[in-house]
């Protein structure tokens, strides 16, 4: 299998990014086409590995030796075939996930890794544009009725599995749009929602009821819902963002990066907004606080919203570039990382922690913080301290919190079901991925706390399936985290 | 001292049924049939002769047994009766039964009681009894121990008697009738026993040194006794305790080899009993029944069979032609009637395959026959006056070289006799072609012989269902693996797909995936008692032809018998398979029955049952053909295993007697690979249409899915074409030679099914830790069945399981080595960390969720007082028992390689240098110390690079029997790793695959390997000589024979070791885990008191301090690792070493990959201490301060308690943890050295005249006489020059020898530069074996009559490895001449079978004929034969050379300096005749010119021409 020499022969190589230049004048994905050849070139380099290091560092256990081979033999709707065994969205992964399947791989021990997230995304995208990806409802029906709650990424893979095992799957959403953060959190140019449209129209057409607008515990009641329905999955996300008490905060100008994002997705989706609630870098300087994913999504958002300056800050230090000899492979790299937006301008600066927030007119316009250091103490964990004198301040228009998420929501749904909550405010699941509930299952943010897309597709599938068996006493619905 | 009784029945592990012999045979006689006392005296000389072929255990005076068959003495018989007051009737007309008594009076009473009545029921008279005197004083304690009383009864022909039943046959019926009630009444072969009850034979044998016989038997030297023929036997058995009733003679036969097939031949005898009818026995003929009693060695069943197709009025040659035809196929060279004669036999019965060589008599004429491999050396010479001396060496008896009128020595194949009534020796051509002629068979054939060619075009046949595809493959357990791992290669290449890294997959039973039954049954192999064939190289010895329908009455010979189907291979197309189907109408008829059974846990038996019952009512409706077929399963219906259906059917017509009425077809979804086709076959099916496999491929051809796009046609035959390849490699692994003779042979044992499932459906299969019942079985196949027919229908169900076994996925098959424990020991090595390595060890040891192994099972009893952990013997002195694996030099990287050895080096542990040979330059200390010499040097069938230098700069020499990852099988090298310095290290052409033979061409035989390690042993007496073995059910008593034969060390390695490049099926399906294998070895040496003089090591996947603690509890005290130590390195387990694209850099040759290697002595180093440092700990818990004391302590070990699996929890361990109640002072680790009697070795007297030269240079010539008992004559004086003066020796003519005499084996074994010899006589087998430099001359004894050019003059397999020298030989040698010479110059008058085979260097002349298939698999080197007839080319194996003229001078005057040389030192009239007209000469040479040398050389040329040009 694979190309024996293919390796040897070949870089690694990714699809050109559209010019910078170009790029942040639209909001569309920031690739080009990347030409067949180039993409069965990077499939030969996977060196069908006797142990596939690639395939644990992937959460869904995705079979990348297998499509790998498959694309660079040609058989592209073999290769989504056997992609679509484990993993509901690859279109999603392929073009979101940090794949940590990468630096895992067996190439990166002494080479580069196979590309292997842009392969993905190439299998998946053929098959939407070569009309390979068609609703599969079941032949037959249960007659057992489940409730999804949320619609994010671990809610769309739960109904899908679900539905498709079936059963009348009802997936309920209290925004009006589906998709959760694939729709309103993660930016148009990491991933246009017509790609997430095309992917919800699939489940509708296969039976899967979504209900928008339907908040359950709010607009909907719990109790009527534990009566419909033979079962529950919440997916309802980890919403609930870190925020920052320092003097100032309560200035206008200062923002929840999702809230931010969210809204800038809407205005592309057609939407409009009232001015007054309008977050718009335009001309602006513009500061995130936080130095991950989240934050980079508001940098290439600012750029695109013509932002005079952005500099994203972190109260980390700055990672190495390279592995230290006590992170060695497969581990996930503790390094450096630069996505897309980076490149698109902005600076990022380290070791700085946020004191306060001034500005005129109940309007910020500073940022007052002071230098960090990181001392290492016994406890293996770096202690931070304040370099003396070091304070200095930053012009900020705009303030974007990107701290992170503190686990779920307890208003409304959770509290209403009463279901139990853990310390680290998840949601509490036992290892059939049930609550406290008998019947309520819970997946996702929700339950195993912020984490990446590729997580919540993995504990969708799982929920499914002990869903499944809960159910029917027995199942076929494959698991994923065993 | 005194030890008890070995057990004659299964103890522990032990079970006497796996004992082997290998032997000495001798034959005297007088052609005319003139009987004297000279003949007798000469057998017992001959026997002496014979001395060191035989074998003693612990007891020096107890041999494995001696023995002489005789005629009758009548004049002897007839005064000795007298004096008895017994009047004998005339010669031939009474008959004199040699009797095996029990000392026991009672006993011995009754059976004498027993004879008496019986003799008189079968209407003959008892004339009288004779003590038979014998004189036990020389014999050793243990003989004495079992030594019966011996007596001759006197039997004459009585009221019964009548003419229509010849006395002899009487005789026969009484023997048989005789035993049969013996068993009846209790007695066993130990107890009673017949040597001889015969008209004209008589037999003397016992457990006796071949010396002791003529003494013991004080008859022998009574001038009076004579006989006109002697027959003599000497036997080397792999135990200790043999015993009187296995000494050969026996009433037939002596044999030397072994019946790789008895199993199947005695199962099918017996299937054969229920349709004797014979005229001249009638109704008695039951008496002869069970014509092979239970419990018999092979020798006995083959003479129980001899004896029954005699008794059907065949004649002697004619019934051993029979048992073992010589190869022969529709496209071997031969005449029609010889093949229509064995293709007509073939229909009647099986061959009885194996190494064989048998020596016959008939009581009047006597004989030898050798099977058609040939792997037993058999000589003769005939004299002036009418004697022909025969024997497995040359020298055996003083003949005067003038009364010597020829020499020679039996063929591959042949068979001769003497034949006294007219005076002469009949041969091979005549014999046959008179057997041939004697019935119209090839007129018998052509009516009633069918083909598959000959039946109709069926009306349409099963076409693929692609609706079903994927729910028929899960049924039958398909997974994306098997697809693209398995089926791809074979339909790509034709071949199946190589593997590497070994096996750390759970065994089947404690998977927790549904396992194929197939899985539980792992090939058997052979190694040391008997050598596996080679089916690459040798493959006209092999045929797939098989036929199936009905058998015939086998005391008649008739048109009927071969109404039968014939095919050319066993698996079977479709549209074949339609054409038997629509067989319903003729002589042929076949019908089908369903192996469906209903979907529902307890459905199974029933429906076996049911199958049975239907098979039993389709042979009584006529059929003789059954089609077993698994064809509509449905959501209700699921299949029967194929081969629990196949099985079961099987053994139910042998018990019914019906099964030689029907030939089994099986038509299966199942079967897919190889392995499973082969055990299929093994247990019964004539025919396999595997349908799934070819649906699946179909599929996949037609949606492109191959690795390289094929049209269906092509695929289907290419599959066939890899499965036929892959079965003759498994028949072949075994020594069997023919698919008709394995079918129903059941070489496999099971591992993991209990022995109610055993003895119902796999009778006499060994299966030594239970395991499955047929519930479970059930359980798997319903497991299966059930997730390919889920009720709630969805598109996941489409995707076929990932499977995982050959390549760890997460959710396939669990793998030891998984990224979790891969990491981990990588980081623990680098860091030397050791809680890292805990977690590693915790990773592998805490078996509690995946149970992996069954040391695992296994659990420590830790006694109440542990020791204190500091008077625990030091780990740096327990890494010393450490080995790294014998990874070659070439399988992995320069850098690879080397670190091992510095690192072992640095911590007084042994790396090993694998079977590549060695770089002399590692032998010089690197500047900071550093050693890259490895300690072990393995001597392995290719003996690459294995120069007496290399030889001697080992501690310990390891001879490779068998490898865990493909035992049977030779090592392979792929053409890509060969570069230019692997190729220089192991003298060979660069780019060239290495197939190294299956068998070491010097060991065909246990007494063979003793002659190897001796050979060893004298060219580096320093070092230990070390024997591989591969863990398998009867390894122990291989051991034993290791330990008889002098081994220093015997290692039991396990099935699951790496490899560089293996077949999947050999990787996963042969051999056994180590804990089996080591266990039975310890139980074995010791219960024979052998085990204090060898050391056990074991291999095989040990990665924990734990691991070594339960080897060294099972009886190991050394230990080995491979895999784990290359991990250690950053092998990350890609598992493509065969492909050369090691990406670590280890298992490659690739310069750009070597340099990404990243490993250090230190990660090895600091993760030996580890292990170490982790046994430490346990041996302090459990009480034990030194590892000699811990080893073989079975008794602390216990099953784990509570497993709860719902497989592993039938196992059984109680026989693994047997230990063998012995007294106190039987050791039990290896408390002394072997002697290896390096003090007789006539080398002392010429390294002792040699000595001024070794030390001051200069010359010296010596001049001695020689005969055969002179073995390794000129290996130890090799072996000092070497260590003195290294790779170059001395220089010519420093040491001048000229012996005369008959030389033993191995005659100039590893002579290096600096020695010539002359020999004026001949030779034995191995002449020149490993010649590294030097020169040797044999020529015949001046005062010879007969023409040199056409006698024998050495033995087989001269210059085996030769990697140097030069060598002349006037005469003619044996087969397999030059195998694997990769650098000698030699010139001989003629060769014989496969000469040249493997050849990778060095010039062969050959100034006469040549045997078949000369240059098989010649890669390098050049040879010329003088081919005056101009037929060369029709017995040279064109497969890797040409054949072309003497076209460049260059080749003229080096072909003309080594003639003239040949005439020069052996005074060659033929060499000088060719000189002497050489221009008319010269063109009669061919050349034999591998392609791939050629290649080498103009690219070379090419290299050196552009480098000139640049220069310039």
């Amino acid at each position: 299998m694979g190309k024996t020499t293919g390796f040897l022969e070949f870089n690694r190589n990714t699809p050109n990014r559209k010019l910078v230049m170009e790029r942040i004048k639209d909001w569309n994905e920031i690739y080009e086409v990347w030409p067949e050849d180039k993409v069965k070139e990077q499939g030969s380099r996977c060196m069908n590995c006797g142990v596939p290091f690639c395939h644990t560092g992937c959460p869904l256990g995705n079979r990348i030796p297998d499509w790998n081979h498959l694309v660079y033999t040609g058989h592209w709707q073999n290769a989504l075939k056997s992609l679509h065994a484990t993993n509901n969205f690859p279109e999603f992964t392929g073009r979101i996930c940090p794949a940590p399947c990468e630096p895992a791989c067996v190439l990166s021990i002494n080479s580069d890794p196979v590309t292997i997230e842009h392969i993905e995304k190439s299998i998946a995208d053929r098959g939407f544009s070569e009309g390979w990806i068609k609703p599969e409802p079941p032949e037959t029906r249960t007659g057992k009725r489940v409730a999804v709650i949320g619609s994010g990424p671990a809610g769309l893979a739960c109904a899908q599995q679900l539905n498709r095992a079936g059963h009348l799957v009802t997936v309920f959403e209290r925004d009006n749009y589906i998709g959760g953060l694939l729709t309103l959190g993660i930016p148009d140019f990491k991933l246009e929602k017509s790609v997430v449209q095309r992917r919800v129209n699939q489940l509708s057409e296969e039976g899967v009821v979504f209900r928008t607008n339907a908040n359950v515990g709010v607009n909907i009641s719990t109790t009527d819902l534990m009566k419909e329905y033979d079962a529950i999955c919440l997916t309802g996300g980890a919403t609930q963002p870190r925020d920052l008490n320092v003097p100032g905060r309560e200035l206008n100008g200062i923002h929840f990066a999702v809230r931010y994002l969210s809204q800038q997705n809407k205005l592309l989706a057609g939407e409009s907004v009232a001015t007054t609630d309008r977050i718009d870098a335009s001309g602006k300087h513009v500061i995130i606080l936080g130095g991950g994913d989240t934050g980079a999504d508001c940098l290439g958002t600012a750029h695109r919203q013509g932002a005079a300056s952005v500099l994203q800050i972190e109260l980390l230090p700055e990672p190495p570039s390279g592995r230290g000899e006590t992170n060695p492979w497969p581990e996930w790299p503790m390094i450096l990382r630069s996505s897309a937006a980076h490149e698109e301008g902005g600076t990022r600066d380290y070791s700085i922690a946020t004191k306060s927030f001034s500005g005129p007119n109940g309007s910020v316009n500073k940022l007052h913080a002071v230098r960090l250091d990181w001392i290492p103490s016994e406890s293996d964990r770096k202690v931070m301290t304040e370099v003396a004198d070091s304070e200095f301040e930053l012009d900020a228009d705009l303030v974007l919190l990107a701290m992170g998420f503190l686990g779920a929501e307890r208003q409304g749904l959770l509290e209403d079901l009463g279901v139990e909550i853990t310390d680290r405010g998840n949601v509490k699941i036992d290892e059939s991925m049930m609550t406290s509930l008998p019947g309520v299952f819970s997946a996702g943010d929700m339950s195993r706390g912020q984490s990446l897309v590729v997580w919540a597709i993995a504990e969708g599938r799982e929920a499914a399936h002990h869903v499944d068996e809960y159910l029917m006493g027995t199942t076929a619905l494959p698991q994923v985290l065993a | 001292m005194h030890i008890p009784q070995l057990p004659q029945t299964k103890h522990g592990l032990y079970d006497p049924r796996h004992e082997h012999d290998g032997c000495g045979v001798g034959v005297v006689a007088n052609i005319r049939g003139l009987e004297s006392h000279d003949i007798v005296k000469n057998g017992l000389e001959v026997l002496k002769n014979l001395n060191h072929r035989g074998a003693c255990g612990c007891d020096p005076l107890t041999g494995d047994g001696a023995g002489i068959l005789v005629q009758i003495p009548d004049s002897f018989m007839r005064s000795k009766a007298s004096a008895l007051g017994v009047s004998l009737p005339d010669k031939g007309a009474y008959g004199i039964g040699m009797i095996f008594l029990p000392q026991a009076e009672a006993l011995r009473n009754q059976c004498l009681t027993l004879i008496q009545r019986i003799v008189t029921e079968n209407g003959q008279t008892i004339l009288g009894w004779r003590e038979v005197p014998v004189d036990n004083s020389m014999i050793g304690y243990l003989a004495k121990d079992v030594e019966p009383v011996i007596k001759q009864v006197f039997i004459g022909k009585g009221q019964g008697y009548n003419d229509n039943v010849p006395f002899e046959l009487t005789l026969y019926l009484i023997r048989k009738h005789i035993e049969t009630e013996a068993q009846a009444l209790g007695l066993t072969e130990r107890d009673f026993y017949v040597p001889s009850l015969s008209s004209n034979k008589l037999v003397y044998k016992g457990l006796l040194m071949a010396t002791q016989l003529g003494d013991y038997y004080s008859d022998l030297s009574d001038e009076t006794f004579t006989s006109s023929f002697a027959l003599v036997h000497s036997r080397f058995s792999t135990n200790t305790l043999g015993s009187w009733p296995l000494a050969h003679p026996y009433r037939y036969i002596a044999h030397n080899g072994e019946i790789n097939t008895v199993i199947g031949n005695i199962n099918w005898m017996h299937a054969r009993e229920s349709m004797f009818q014979s005229s001249v026995f009638g109704d008695n003929i039951n008496k002869l029944f069970p014509v092979i009693p239970p419990n018999q060695s092979d020798t006995a069943c083959l003479d129980n069979a001899v004896e029954l197709l005699l008794s059907t009025g065949r004649s002697l040659p004619h019934v051993m032609l029979m048992l073992i035809p010589e190869a022969w196929t529709d496209d071997t060279p031969m005449a029609q009637n010889k093949k229509d004669f064995y293709e007509y036999h073939a229909t009647l019965m099986e061959p009885w395959d194996g190494p064989a060589l048998v020596a016959f008599t008939d009581g009047t004429r006597i004989g030898a026959i050798l099977d058609r491999n040939g792997l037993r050396p058999f000589r003769y010479l005939v004299t002036k006056d009418d004697m022909l001396v025969m024997a497995s060496e040359t020298g055996v008896l003083e003949v005067p070289a003038e009364n010597v009128l020829y020499k020679e020595r039996l063929h591959p194949g042949r068979m001769f006799f003497v034949d006294p009534q007219q005076g002469r020796i009949v041969g091979d051509e005549e014999i046959k072609n008179e057997l041939a002629n004697q019935q119209p068979y090839g007129e018998w054939l052509k009516l009633n012989k069918i083909t598959l060619a000959d039946l109709p075009e069926p009306e349409g046949t099963q076409n693929i269902d692609s609706v079903t595809l994927t729910e028929r493959q899960k049924t039958f357990g398909y997974t994306v693996e098997d697809l693209h791992h398995i089926l791809d290669p074979m339909v790509v290449n034709g071949q199946e797909p190589d593997g590497s890294m070994g096996n750390d997959a759970p065994p089947a039973v404690l998977s927790d995936k549904p396992q194929h039954l197939f899985s539980y049954f792992k090939q058997r192999f052979a190694q040391v008692s008997n050598p596996p064939l080679d089916a690459i190289r040798e493959e006209l010895v092999t045929s797939l032809e098989i036929f199936i329908g009905s058998e015939q009455n086998l005391f008649e010979e008739t048109d009927i018998h071969c109404q039968q189907l014939k095919l050319t291979q066993p698996i079977i197309t479709n549209l074949e398979l339609e054409k038997i189907r629509n067989l319903t109408s003729g002589p042929i008829q076949s019908s089908t029955l369903s192996t469906l059974f209903i979907s529902e846990s307890g459905s199974l038996e029933k429906a076996i049952d049911q199958l049975c019952a239907a098979a039993t009512l389709a042979i009584e409706a006529g059929s003789a053909i059954l089609i077993l077929s698994d064809r509509g399963v449905n959501k209700d219906q699921a299949p029967i295993p194929s081969l629990l259906a196949t099985a079961a059917v099987h053994h139910h017509l042998i018990r019914a007697g019906l099964r030689t009425k029907i030939g089994i077809v099986v038509e299966s979804g199942e079967p897919r690979d190889v392995s499973q086709m082969a055990v299929l076959i093994g247990y019964g099916a004539g025919a396999i249409n595997p349908y799934l496999a070819f649906e699946t491929i179909q599929d996949m051809a037609e949606r492109k899915l191959l690795s390289y796009q094929l049209d269906y046609k092509t695929a289907e035959k290419n599959f066939i074409k890899a499965i036929d390849k892959g079965l003759l490699k498994i028949i072949s692994k075994m020594g069997i030679s023919t698919i008709q003779s394995y079918r129903g042979a059941q070489i496999f044992e099971a591992i993991g099914l209990n022995s109610e499932v055993i003895e119902k459906y796999f009778t006499w299969t060994p299966s030594q830790i239970e395991g499955l019942n047929l519930d479970q079985i059930e359980e798997e196949t319903l497991r299966r069945h059930h997730s390919a027919y889920i009720e709630r229908n969805a598109s996941w169900n489409d995707n076929l399981d990932v499977g995982g076994v050959y390549q760890w996925r997460r959710d396939g098959e669990y793998h030891m080595y998984n990224p979790d424990a891969i990491t981990k020991l990588q980081q623990a090595a680098r860091t030397n960390d050791p809680e890292l390595y805990k977690q590693f060890a915790s990773l592998i040891d805490k078996q509690d969720r995946k149970l992996s192994t069954f040391r695992g099972l296994l659990d420590f009893k830790e006694p109440s007082t542990p020791v204190p952990l500091n008077e625990v013997e030091p780990a740096s002195e327990i890494v010393k028992r450490f080995a790294t694996g014998a990874i070659s030099l070439g399988a992995i990287s320069r850098e690879a390689h080397e670190t091992l050895a510095i690192a072992m080096n640095r911590i007084g542990a042994k790396s090993n240098t694998g079977e590549g040979g060695e770089d002399f330059n590692r032998y010089i200390l690197d500047d900071n110390g550093d050693n890259r010499n490895s300690a072990i040097k393995q001597v392995a069938s290719g003996r690459f690079g294995v120069t007496t230098n290399y030889l001697v700069h080992a501690t310990d020499l390891q001879i490779k029997m068998a490898q865990g990852s493909k035992p049977g099988e030779g090592g392979r090298l792929p053409g890509h790793k060969v570069d230019d310095y692997i190729g220089w290290i192991r003298h060979t052409t660069p780019g060239v695959e290495l197939i190294s033979p299956p068998p070491h061409h010097d060991i065909y035989s246990i007494e063979d390997l003793a002659q190897l390690i001796h050979d060893l042993k004298n060219v580096n007496p320093e070092a230990r000589i070390h024997v591989k073995l591969v863990s398998e059910i009867g390894v122990g008593t291989i051991a034993a024979g290791v330990s008889k034969g002098h081994g220093d060390v015997v290692l039991i390695s396990a099935d699951s070791g790496g490899t560089g490049a293996s077949p999947e099926s050999s990787i996963k399906q042969a051999g056994l885990p180590w804990e089996l294998g080591l266990a039975e070895t310890q139980q074995v040496l010791v219960m024979n008191n052998l085990r204090g003089r060898i050391v056990v090591q074991t291999d095989g996947q040990l990665k924990t301090g734990r691991d070594v603690a339960v080897a060294c509890l099972l009886g190991a005290e050394e230990f080995g690792f491979a895999t784990a130590a290359l991990v250690t390195l950053g092998c990350i387990m890609l598992r493509k070493c065969h492909l050369n694209a090691c990406s670590v850099g280890i298992a490659t040759q690739d310069p750009e990959l070597r340099k990404r290697f990243a490993g250090k002595p230190e990660h090895v180093i600091n993760y030996f201490m580890f292990i170490a440092e982790h046994l430490r700990e346990i041996m302090a818990n459990m009480g034990f301060r030194t590892i000699n004391e811990m080893v073989g302590r079975v008794d602390k070990l216990e099953p784990r308690v509570a497993i709860d699996h719902w497989k592993a929890k039938g196992l059984d361990f109680s026989n693994l943890l047997m230990r063998p109640e012995v007294p106190d002072d039987v050791a039990t680790y290896c408390t002394q050295a072997q002697d290896h009697g390096l003090e007789l070795a006539l080398d002392n007297t010429l390294i002792k005249m040699s000595q001024p030269v070794l030390d001051n240079g200069g010359n010296v010539s010596i001049d001695l006489p020689i005969s055969n008992s002179n073995r390794t004559v000129g290996a130890m004086l090799s072996g000092q020059i070497a260590k003195l003066y290294g790779e170059n020796g001395l220089p010519d003519h420093s040491i001048d020898i000229k012996f005369k005499g008959s030389a033993g084996q191995s005659f100039g074994a590893f002579v290096t530069q600096g020695i010539n010899i002359t020999l004026e006589g001949d030779a034995n087998d191995y002449v020149g074996k490993g010649m590294s430099g030097g020169v040797m001359a044999i020529y015949p004894p001046k005062e010879s009559t007969f023409t040199p050019e056409l006698n024998i003059i050495i033995g087989n397999v001269a210059l085996y490895g030769a990697t140097g020298g030069k060598a002349y030989f006037r005469g003619l040698a044996g087969e397999r001449f030059c195998v694997r010479n990769s650098g000698a110059l030699t010139v001989v008058e003629g060769v014989g079978d496969h000469a040249c085979e493997y050849m990778t260097g060095g010039i062969v002349v050959v100034l006469g004929d040549t045997g078949r298939n000369f240059a098989a698999g010649m890669s390098g080197g050049m040879a010329f034969i003088y081919d005056e007839a101009g037929t060369f080319s029709e017995r040279c194996n064109a497969e890797m050379v040409d054949l072309e003229g003497i076209t460049t001078e260059e080749d003229a005057n080096l072909l003309k300096q080594l003639v003239s040389e040949h005439a020069t030192l052996t005074g060659s009239s033929t060499a000088q005749s060719i000189i002497d007209s050489w221009e008319q000469t010269r063109i009669k040479f061919v050349k034999v010119m591998p392609r791939d040398y050629r290649r080498v050389l103009e690219e070379r040329k090419l290299v050196a021409n552009t480098k000139v040009g640049s220069d310039g």
